[in-house]
């Protein structure tokens, strides 16, 4: 299936891109941020992430379709 | 209304806004970018907002202030982008009949924005080093 993933704060420097298109066998956010991270070498684990999926806070294990956006959230530092 | 705002915040005009005929109480709180951190000099910030859900998050907090406080209006406006030392980075504003609710809202409005709502701050070291931080303003790894 094809995702469309946005990266923010630490992620974004990691990866070095804003967004990408991922082609993934990853039927949920967990799989596929095992995927990304070994690709990109992220150092937050899963424990210091939330997931969203398409524009609202999602669980980790919640079925992604195709064309689905994903966003992994680091630890927020707003204010 | 919750805002992001690539632009300075106008904390006056927002201010007026608030204003109703019932409303006794006006409580606000800015936050400014301060040039120090954990021992560190800044000397600037830069702001990062993942925009669509930032919105959806903050209104749901203005929502719960609503619920939870007995108050006529509530607003909060948080920039974006690259931000220099004495910048307003957020605003928070709460009318209500009485002082109480007000004070109450507008910091359960800050903190819940502060925990919740995914915007970054990325602080801008004067040794040329920079880094993300955590609601606690520690670093990230």
């Amino acid at each position: 299936m094809n995702y469309r993933v946005l990266y923010f704060a630490s992620l974004r420097d990691r990866a070095g891109i804003d967004a990408e298109q991922v082609e993934s066998r990853a039927g949920d956010a967990r799989g596929l941020y095992t995927e990304l991270r070994a690709r990109h070498g992220f150092a937050l684990g899963e424990d210091r992430l939330r997931v969203a999926i398409n524009g609202a806070f999602a669980g980790w294990e919640q079925a992604l379709r195709d064309g689905d956006e994903v966003v992994f959230i680091p630890p927020v530092s707003g204010g | 209304m919750f805002r992001l705002s690539e632009n300075p915040i106008d904390a006056a005009t927002l201010t007026r806004e608030l204003a109703q005929a019932g409303a006794g109480a006006c409580a606000t709180f800015e936050g400014w970018v301060r040039d120090h951190n954990e021992g560190r000099a800044v000397l600037r910030l830069g702001y990062q907002a993942y925009a669509p859900l930032a919105k959806t998050e903050g209104e749901r907090i203005l929502e719960e202030a609503r619920k939870k406080f007995a108050i006529m209006d509530v607003r909060c406006a948080h920039r974006v982008g690259t931000l220099d030392i004495g910048d307003l980075a957020v605003w928070v504003g709460v009318s209500a009949a009485h002082r109480a609710d007000a004070f109450d809202a507008c910091r359960y409005v800050i903190d819940e924005v502060k925990r919740r709502v995914p915007i970054w701050k990325n602080e801008h070291y004067a040794d040329g080093e920079s880094g993300w931080l955590h609601p606690d303003n520690t670093p990230v790894e």
